[in-house]
């Protein structure tokens, strides 16, 4: 059965409200909700940011001297839970997803388009609760991992409205996770053959796999654990007959492919950004392909190695070591291929590229320490240090936050229809870079030699490497600066853009800078080659 | 003044493309009963391991009696049949036939969500007494809350099939179909439910 579109209706959609109201209204252009993802997510960025700028600051001296206890476990608490919720997982898969996935496949909108409208719209509210939580009794304080029997024992009603907007954020990551799967698969135009899409869609595709595989099992879980907090029954209380180890399965059963969730849009990203300023084709892309695809299968088969010391048996420990491991090769892949797209290309150093070499270089030596946690007597040795701490931030913000940036740098002129200031631009790159590696690289060698995270107060030995690393927190809370002035500077009167500047050859650069309602006028272009860069381009038109 | 040029200019080329695309409605329902399938297997999976690693403390009841679930598991297959031919019916545009198929459809559901609520008060243990209770509660509470939203769009659907200015016809039939098919998918959660549960 076919749906035909119906001209009357095309007309009313193009009735919504235009302008800068359109991005406070219940729009259904798939172009204004990713970018109501991406500037609802850059606003709970910047709150998130403010708490880990607060939690530096607590730890730049070893009492806890800056906030009481229980507040900064809150601090700690919300800033995780806002900046993996609120901000990686809606801006990298919501934002660039929304924005990017209809042109690749040649569609002029979303598949669901209301259902993309309410899947963003259910954010803001989420958002907000999590945030206002802090003046309720004060916010959860397990972390953002809601451990019972501590998510049970601390004050409950700040926990409840943790687990409330966690569980409307994944049903909101759900719709969205569906719709990209549908837009995809069934959406492409006609003659655009699967392994000739853009990088960035097998990565949403795998993505979204993982979502709907995955989320859905933590929101049960949380439910059974908001049961456990008010109706006082006993699944995850050791003291009411419960076991505290099958919440951990099931909680690691959505949260580590979360990290796939945040890591593997990136990927799609970056295979996108390096070939344009390389000018090269993307390099293998049959098996970067087949790696994500292999990171799909493998991500949803590791998760207790975040358990190694909750008593887990002899053969569950080697089973997931080994499986762990295993990703380091699909992982390797891709890395090999960025390199060899850049190798001998014609590369310019701009603001998209700087930050996407940084992402090569933060993600190798997130990767590498990776592989050594999923050994487990190294494990068992840093299980809970800065050491995991460092790991995880060199891959979420070294990896999927220096390719946000990278994305914005790249995009802005498609989305604006202005050029973004590369000085400025460079100087950002620069502060950010150092900031990151002066933060987070001294807490490898804390959690080596012992420093446990999420605790206010430490041993002073520890202090004067916690206060390089705060050092570095301050330059990256600098480097926004920068960016914030280039944005609102280059919004204004930047430089005209021109329909495609870094003259690329992927379909959203064939359309005008900003494109159109429905995308193209006309039909959409049908580009069988995206990365024949130095070949072949005459093909093309 | 050019930009309202240019957005009629597309205005009528999209009236002159006459664009044409799959109906992937379907698959996205389908997409998202995978989804909710997992919900299920979540809990499943949490049931099967605390009844192979905690043993319960002595004297806890969990003796479930069989006859009421037994005959909800025939009213909750029977109304999958019902169904199907209130879709019949529709196909071959006898929508009288097909609304009466739809509200004996309803009604086996309700009759299922008093019996499950007739279960309920005839157990010996509550919802806090043990983990198996705590469980049992948990899966056959969320299960019960698909069939409530299940019965709700058929009735919904029901009143949508009426002769005079009913929206589902013979040329519409998606939200039948949507809802037949969530309607099967909770019937096959509830056998395994009750295999698990109660058989096991």
């Amino acid at each position: 059965m076919t749906i035909s579109i119906d001209p009357q209706k095309t007309n009313n959609e193009s009735l919504q409200p235009k302008g800068w109201f359109r991005y406070f209204s219940f729009s259904l252009d798939h172009k204004v909700i990713g970018i109501q993802y991406l500037v609802c997510g850059f606003l709970f960025y910047l709150i998130g940011g403010t708490l880990a700028s607060a939690i530096r600051i607590e730890l730049a001296s070893p009492m806890s001297d800056f906030m009481p206890r229980d507040v900064y476990n809150q601090v700690l608490t919300l800033h995780g839970t806002i900046m993996i919720f609120l901000w990686i997982v809606p801006v990298v898969n919501g934002a660039f997803g929304n924005y990017l996935i209809p042109f690749y496949v040649g569609a002029r909108d979303m598949a669901f388009p209301r259902l993309n409208a309410v899947a963003f719209w259910l954010i803001p509210p989420s958002g907000l609760m999590l945030v206002a939580s802090y003046f309720v009794e004060g916010a959860a304080q397990a972390g953002w991992t809601a451990y019972p029997p501590l998510s049970i024992t601390t004050p409950q009603s700040g926990q409840i409205i943790w687990i409330m907007s966690v569980i409307l954020l994944g049903g909101s990551s759900i719709f969205g996770g569906i719709n990209f799967i549908a837009t995809i698969i069934k959406l492409r135009r006609p003659g655009l053959k699967l392994m000739q899409l853009p990088m960035y869609c097998w990565a949403m595709l795998g993505t979204s796999l993982l979502v709907v595989l995955s989320t859905p099992v933590l929101a049960g879980t949380l439910i059974l654990l908001s049961f456990d907090i008010i109706a006082n029954t006993g699944f995850f209380n050791p003291v009411l007959g419960g076991n505290v180890v099958v919440y951990q399965h099931l909680f690691w059963f959505y949260s580590h492919p979360a990290v796939y969730i945040m890591v593997l849009p990136a990927f799609g990203l970056v295979s996108e950004i390096l070939p344009v300023h390389a000018r090269k084709p993307l390099f293998g892309y049959t098996t970067m392909v087949f790696s994500i695809m292999g990171i799909v299968v493998l991500g949803l088969v590791v998760w207790a190695h975040h358990m190694f010391t909750s008593g887990t048996p002899p053969w569950m420990r080697l089973f997931f070591t080994i499986a762990t491991a295993f990703i380091a090769v699909p992982t390797g892949i891709k890395f090999f291929n960025w390199v060899a797209t850049l190798w001998g290309g014609k590369i310019s150093i701009n603001s998209a590229m700087l930050f996407s070499c940084g992402f090569i270089i933060n993600f190798v030596f997130g990767g590498i320490t990776g592989v050594a946690l999923a050994q487990v007597p190294f494990d068992i040795h840093v299980h809970d240090t800065y050491f995991v701490v460092a790991h995880f931030h060199y891959i979420v913000y070294g990896g999927t936050v220096f390719i946000i940036f990278s994305s914005i740098y790249h995009w802005f002129p498609k989305v604006t229809g202005k050029m973004l200031n590369e000085k400025l631009g460079i100087l950002h790159f620069i502060i950010t870079f150092i900031g990151f590696n002066l933060c987070f690289a001294p807490q490898h060698w804390l959690g080596l030699n012992g420093m446990p995270r999420r605790v206010a107060e430490y041993d002073p030995q520890f202090q004067f490497v916690n206060q390089i690393s705060s050092l570095g927190a301050l330059l990256m809370a600098i480097s926004t600066i920068p960016f914030l002035i280039n944005v609102f500077l280059s919004v204004r009167n930047g430089k005209n853009a021109g329909d495609n500047p870094w003259n690329a050859l992927t379909p959203e650069w064939l359309t005008s800078s900003p494109p159109p309602v429905e995308n193209w006028e006309g039909e959409a272009p049908l580009v069988e080659e995206p990365y024949g860069y130095g070949k072949k381009i005459s093909k093309q038109k | 003044m050019t930009t309202l040029d240019s957005s009629k200019e597309i205005q009528k080329n999209n009236s002159q493309v006459n664009e044409t695309h799959e109906d992937f409605r379907m698959f996205g329902l389908i997409t998202f009963l995978i989804a909710d399938g997992m919900t299920f297997a979540g809990f499943f999976a949490a049931y099967l391991t605390y009844k192979a690693v905690n043993p319960l403390p002595d004297g806890a009841i969990y003796e479930l009696e069989l006859p009421i679930p037994t005959l909800n598991t025939i009213l909750l297959l029977v109304s999958s049949a019902t169904f199907h031919k209130a879709g019949k019916a529709l196909l071959k545009d006898k929508n009288s036939d097909s609304q009466k198929w739809l509200f004996f459809t309803a009604f086996l559901g309700i009759i299922f969500l008093i019996c499950q609520l007739f279960e309920y008060f005839h157990l010996p243990f509550g919802l806090t007494d043990n983990l198996f209770a705590s469980t049992f509660y948990a899966l056959t509470g969320f299960h019960g809350l698909h069939v409530t939203l299940g019965t709700l769009m058929i009735l919904i659907i029901a009143w949508q099939s009426r002769i005079n200015g009913g929206r589902l016809t013979s040329q519409n039939m998606f939200p039948l179909e949507a809802v037949e098919l969530y309607w099967h998918f909770v019937d096959g959660i509830w056998v395994v439910l009750f295999i698990i549960l109660y058989l096991l």
